[in-house]
């Protein structure tokens, strides 16, 4: 793989085909546990783990899957995977364990991981898929790390609680608390809050685009009429 | 037809073997996590016993010395719980009871809660609950020290028309606008209490099985 490929594999996942904000798959475990930074991190990256692992063992093996059931046999191995990360997150991090609760196990619906196996992985070699599913599964993690921080200040005043949850009872000290006597904006808490918070995303995601988009194009009719000049 | 039915076989057949090679990966990861998770499971319930159940009441091993608890009506539980009794020097200091709020403004409340063998609560803490968060949920620590007026308090302080929040002629505070989720708690951890003095030399007698190594 040349590095080219590599930055194109992440360009696309992470900005142009972001799963989050822009195929707008995986919706459900977005908009619910995206309350605080740490939750929706930690949830994004037990996805990219099931979507690099699922990618990469998939891809090897696509030519032995007969086409007919090839749709029961990616959801197996999906679902395989999930269960192993949910009693690895049970033994070794209970408390995310609980807080994460029913949203573990619904990775497996998660369309987003089953959209990468069938559109990239059950057509491109072993590397690229898991560089596929990991970079995917990073821009949904971004997503995540971005809307729960938006909602946690704006709820609760502040950042990465609970992360003592995931890192154990040492890092209790790192939460900051960004605006000190806070007493809280219910809405950016409850579901609303999420579907406002996704939908600012959505719309910086295309305002960006947007310029740039305009940027060339005054770019390019700028060269033409130095051209034009010119000649 | 005949084509069709091997065909049809081949597929069969390598589903199978797909489904042989999931069931050992999981069933093996099964195998290597089980004890991690019943420790951690353990760790996090013995934590929750710690905050209501101080250390110096207690000199055995609390987790170990369970009872079960049928279904009661008194501690709102459809179905049999764990109690955990602690003893200092052997003698009967407290007991770690389950009980269920079913009237709170999201459905349950479960609750845990230690009563000293007076009578008197040691501590009471929720365990989940499905109130609004925000305005009903100070009943749960950190959100609020709410749950913490429990602590001291007994039958024999306080009669039973006490039992209630102060908007209804009780002694508990309650925060306006968010009357029913208190209000449900006081009730179950008062119904809790009449189940202790209706049971409680059962719930302190010494489990029937003999301690390991007499056998």
């Amino acid at each position: 793989m040349t590095f080219q490929e590599i930055k194109d594999i992440f360009y696309n996942a992470v900005w142009k085909q972001n799963p989050g904000i822009v195929q707008l798959l995986g919706l459900c475990p977005l908009l619910a546990v995206s309350s605080t930074v740490v939750n929706g991190v930690s949830l994004g990256l037990a996805t990219t783990l099931v979507m690099t692992v699922s990618s990469g063992t998939i891809a090897p093996i696509r030519n032995y899957i007969p086409n007919e059931i090839r749709i029961p046999v990616f959801i197996l191995i999906i679902a395989v995977l999930v269960t192993v990360v949910q009693y690895l997150m049970n033994a070794y991090m209970y408390g995310l364990f609980i807080v994460l609760g029913i949203f573990i196990p619904l990775i497996v619906t998660n369309c987003i991981v089953l959209a990468r196996v069938e559109a990239f992985a059950s057509r491109n070699a072993a590397l690229p898929s898991a560089l596929d599913g990991m970079a995917m599964g990073l821009g949904l993690t971004a997503v995540l790390g971005v809307l729960g921080a938006m909602r946690e200040v704006i709820g609760k005043g502040t950042l990465f609680s609970g992360i003592d949850l995931a890192l154990g009872d040492g890092a209790k000290s790192w939460v900051l608390h960004v605006i000190p006597d806070y007493h809280g904006f219910l809405i950016a808490i409850l579901p609303p809050g999420a579907f406002i918070g996704l939908g600012l995303l959505i719309a910086a995601h295309n305002w960006f685009n947007l310029r740039a988009a305009a940027r060339r194009k005054a770019a390019t009719t700028e060269s033409a009429a130095s051209a034009s000049v010119a000649a | 037809m005949k084509r069709i039915a091997r065909s049809t076989l081949q597929t069969a057949a390598n589903l199978i073997f797909f489904a042989l090679i999931a069931t050992a990966v999981l069933s093996s990861t099964y195998y290597l996590t089980r004890d991690t998770i019943a420790q951690s499971v353990e760790r996090a319930k013995l934590k929750l016993v710690m905050q209501i159940a101080p250390a110096e009441l207690f000199d055995n091993d609390i987790m170990r010395d369970k009872l079960d608890i049928p279904a009661s009506e008194l501690l709102g539980t459809t179905d049999t719980t764990t109690a955990y009794r602690a003893r200092l020097k052997g003698e009967p200091s407290a007991v770690v009871l389950e009980a269920i709020a079913p009237d709170g403004y999201g459905g349950n409340i479960s609750l845990i809660l230690a009563v000293r063998a007076s009578g008197e609560l040691a501590g009471v803490r929720v365990v989940s609950h499905k109130e609004t968060p925000g305005l009903g949920d100070y009943i749960e620590l950190p959100k609020g020290p709410w749950i913490k007026g429990f602590d001291g308090k007994s039958r024999a302080a306080y009669k039973d028309a006490d039992w209630k929040v102060k908007k209804d002629g009780g002694q508990f505070d309650y925060m306006a606008g968010a009357t029913i989720t208190p209000r449900a708690v006081v009730k179950a951890v008062h119904k809790a209490l009449i189940y202790f003095d209706e049971n409680r030399d059962r719930l302190f007698a010494e489990t029937a099985e003999e301690p390991e190594g007499l056998k």
